[in-house]
């Protein structure tokens, strides 16, 4: 997965802008700021992690992405074009490039429907070819995601949860996205099939040329899989950078905590006892707190954190942190956590 | 892999100390369905000592969840029968009455799940709820249950108590409402808490808090713990020894750190393998090929077989757990001759380095 670090100033496959989604709580009475002034590019074919506890907005993210839901502030340009300018026509194909892949596979699969007719229904809905053409090219998806032929014949209930999994991997295929937006999709596999799974991403997106945006609560995953990482917290990025940097010499002190509560798999001799364990839970998209919104939670919070707004600034390059304080050479160092293998 | 120092103190203590608190022999569950009798766990076999914090693991299915309710006896509607014995502290509670088990539930052994908002009543206030654990079990009277409350749930880490006792499980956070299951669950001091994936539903910040309250709660009271996970990383936290479970059967059973150092079974060492933890970034992933073969057509012999590239003839056979020595076991006859990878083999470049350096 390195094709975008050979190529890092043409025009990104996807700008954000100053992101804004809101949406009225069931009541009527108030607004959840789901998404709150979010900046990023992804680059054509890498894989753009994004990380967060839930609710702080990586689906809602998502969605907007691929246009399931319009922003209710700022601009999503997809190649350099806004789609919502595009005529209703021209929106409804262009919107195949950029697929979208949830967690679920049992949400996202009839049960009644065969696993052929799953993968063909993207087609039969974009009308493309005549019908031998369409079969054609939902076999090559199939194939394409390891599933044997007669896995066609197939219903939902009868394949394990990895296979179901590829199945939805093999309907967004079909269409021949440019963009897939992987939200959590291998949360609810297995771990000894996760690797599967993960090896078909890395895979497709070498044959294929594929971008991705792979949102995840898992720090293990989306640092394995990712080029550059965001990390998210109540509606905004807190850090964005290489993997590598984000993980290993973390600049914010939600992404410092969030890599010590990680649970390892390592045996004690090798584990640190100095663990940054956060008090409390997110608070309310609801009501966030004033000036900066982790400082409820910051061990390192001082009352200017209260007073303003930490600017979204690139403090090293490619790497950009909203902290007023990560800049400081003594900045919490001792709290350094070790770093993800 | 000789460079870290050798496991943690304490654990073989553990083993080869005192009495068992907890002995499960030969514990095996059937179920009714429409297809017939499925046999959903069999020949389980382990014991837990006094104070000992011990995880069982496995992939979805494999039966850890009906392993923590059957030592409670708290068995589905279809259930069809139970072999073997469950000792506790010298009672065998697979012939136990209903009536005596409801007196040992909760007070001498508890159990909390991973869903907090299913085990506590939506229309009581916590403070009720913990209270009257301790009200059926004690002879205690309401004030004395209040306080006893307040104190436990000060214990757990829930801040200003006074005014949270009197709120209803709707009113708490996901993180505040396992605080109080584990409040309500230890609130008559048990000998043992099973605890069925109780961070699961949770975010890994508030896990980290969790998971050091049950350690620390399980340090100072000296409470058994038995924590049910497909987490890895989580029991490494967290526990002191590890049961790997395969196909409803007990496949390994060692110290943690012997589990994820050099594990024995083949299941142990290719889970730790496809953990994305431990392989270097971008690189492949090693996986399991295969799946867990369902209850209803289990293979004669060894379960794993058809997935385990160490497969030979002789594998065939019924496996046994089998005495690995220094306490640990092991199900599988290959296990002197296999030399499995663990988590830190292929060696990892940042890892290998920690290591060495030590
Ligand atoms: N009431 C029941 N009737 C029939 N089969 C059951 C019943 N409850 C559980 N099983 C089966 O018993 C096996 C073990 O289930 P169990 O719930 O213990 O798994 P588990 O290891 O806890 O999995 P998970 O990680 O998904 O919670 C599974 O194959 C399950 O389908
Ligand atoms: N359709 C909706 N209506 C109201 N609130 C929503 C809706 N979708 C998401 N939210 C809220 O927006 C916030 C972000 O949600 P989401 O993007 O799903 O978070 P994540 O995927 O990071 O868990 C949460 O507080 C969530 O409750
Ligand atoms: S701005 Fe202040 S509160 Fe926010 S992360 Fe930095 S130090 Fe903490
Ligand atoms: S008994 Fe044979 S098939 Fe089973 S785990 Fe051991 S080597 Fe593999
Ligand atoms: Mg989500
Ligand atoms: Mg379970």
């Amino acid at each position: 997965m390195t094709a975008a670090a050979a190529e890092p100033h043409r025009e990104p496959i996807v700008s954000v802008r100053d992101l804004q989604v809101r949406f009225q709580t069931s009541d009527r009475r108030a607004t959840v700021k789901a998404v709150d002034g979010v900046n990023f590019d992804v680059r054509r074919g890498e894989t753009f992690g994004i990380i967060g506890e839930s609710g702080s907005g990586k689906t809602t993210i998502g969605r907007a992405l691929v246009f399931l839901l319009n922003p209710s502030a700022g601009a999503i340009l997809h190649d350099g074009i806004d789609p919502l300018a595009l005529s209703r026509r021209a929106f409804q194909n262009h919107r195949r490039d950029y697929q979208i892949i949830f967690q679920d596979p049992n949400a996202a699969l009839n049960p009644r429907m065969t696993i052929l007719a799953s993968v063909l229904e993207p087609l039969e809905l974009a009308r493309v070819g005549n019908s031998a053409e369409r079969e054609r090219q939902a076999r090559e998806a199939l194939e394409r995601v390891g599933l044997p032929q007669e896995f066609g014949e197939r219903y939902p209930h009868q394949l394990s949860g990895g296979q179901k999994q590829r199945v939805v991997i093999a309907r967004a295929l079909t269409l021949k996205p440019k963009l897939i937006v992987c939200d959590e999709v291998v949360a609810a596999l297995d771990m000894s099939i996760r690797g599967d799974v993960l090896n078909l991403f890395a895979d497709l997106q070498r044959d294929l040329g594929l971008t991705y945006v792979f949102i995840t609560h898992d720090l293990a995953v989306v640092s394995h899989i990712s080029e550059r990482v965001a990390v998210m917290y109540l509606g905004q990025f807190v850090e964005l950078g290489p993997t590598e940097e984000v993980a290993e010499r973390p600049l914010h002190p939600y992404t410092i905590a969030l890599l010590s509560a990680e649970p390892r798999p390592l045996p004690s001799s090798m584990r640190q006892d100095s663990r940054i364990v956060l008090q409390g839970e997110v608070p309310s998209p609801i009501d966030p707190p004033s000036g900066c919104r982790f400082r409820t939670r910051c061990p390192h919070a001082q009352p200017l954190c209260t007073d303003r707004v930490p600017e979204w600034r690139e403090l090293k390059p490619d790497h950009w942190v909203a902290c007023h304080f990560a800049d400081r050479p003594n900045f919490s160092p001792n709290a350094q956590p070790e770093t993800t293998p | 892999m000789g460079a870290g120092p050798p496991a943690q103190g304490g654990t073989e203590g553990a083993r080869d100390g005192a009495r068992p608190l907890l002995s499960v022999r030969g514990l095996g569950i059937r179920f009714k369905t429409a297809q017939g009798i499925w046999q959903a766990t069999r020949r389980i076999d382990f014991d837990i000592a006094p104070g000992e914090r011990v995880g069982i693991v496995g992939e979805s299915g494999c039966g850890k969840t009906i392993t923590g309710l059957s030592i409670l006896r708290l068995l589905p509607g279809n259930f069809a029968g139970l072999d073997g014995k469950i000792l506790f502290d010298g009672t065998d509670f697979a012939s136990c009455s209903a009536r005596q088990m409801r007196a040992i539930r909760g007070k001498r052994i508890a159990m909390i799940f991973q869903e907090p908002m299913s085990a506590l009543d939506p229309v009581f206030t916590v403070g009720h709820q913990i209270a009257e654990t301790l009200r059926v079990h004690t002879d205690v009277s309401y004030e004395e249950a209040r306080a006893k409350t307040l104190e436990m749930l000060r214990r757990v880490g829930i801040a200003s108590p006074e005014r949270r006792i009197d709120d209803y499980p709707h009113q708490l956070s996901g993180g505040m409402r396992q605080r109080v299951m584990i409040a309500a669950s230890l609130i008559c001091g048990p000998q043992l808490l099973i605890a069925d994936e109780p961070t699961t539903a949770l975010d890994v910040t508030v896990q980290a808090q969790i998971l050091e309250l049950l350690r620390d709660i399980s340090e100072t009271s000296k409470t058994a713990l038995m924590l049910i996970t497909h987490d890895l990383g989580v029991v490494a936290e967290t526990c002191t020894r590890m049961i790997t479970m395969y196909a409803g059967e007990v496949i390994e059973d060692a110290t943690v750190d012997e589990a994820l150092v050099r594990p024995l079974h083949p299941y142990t060492s290719g889970l730790l393998r496809s953990l994305p933890h431990l392989s270097p970034r971008h690189g492949r992933l090693p996986s399991i090929p295969g799946r867990v073969p369902s209850i209803a057509e289990m293979p004669a012999g060894c379960r794993f077989r058809a997935r385990c590239t160490h497969a030979t003839k002789g594998c065939e056979a019924e496996q046994k757990l089998l005495d690995a020595g220094g306490g640990r076991r092991v199900r599988c006859w290959r296990f002197a001759e296999l030399n499995l990878p663990g988590a830190l083999h292929p060696p990892s470049a940042p890892a290998a380095a920690k290591v060495a350096t030590q």
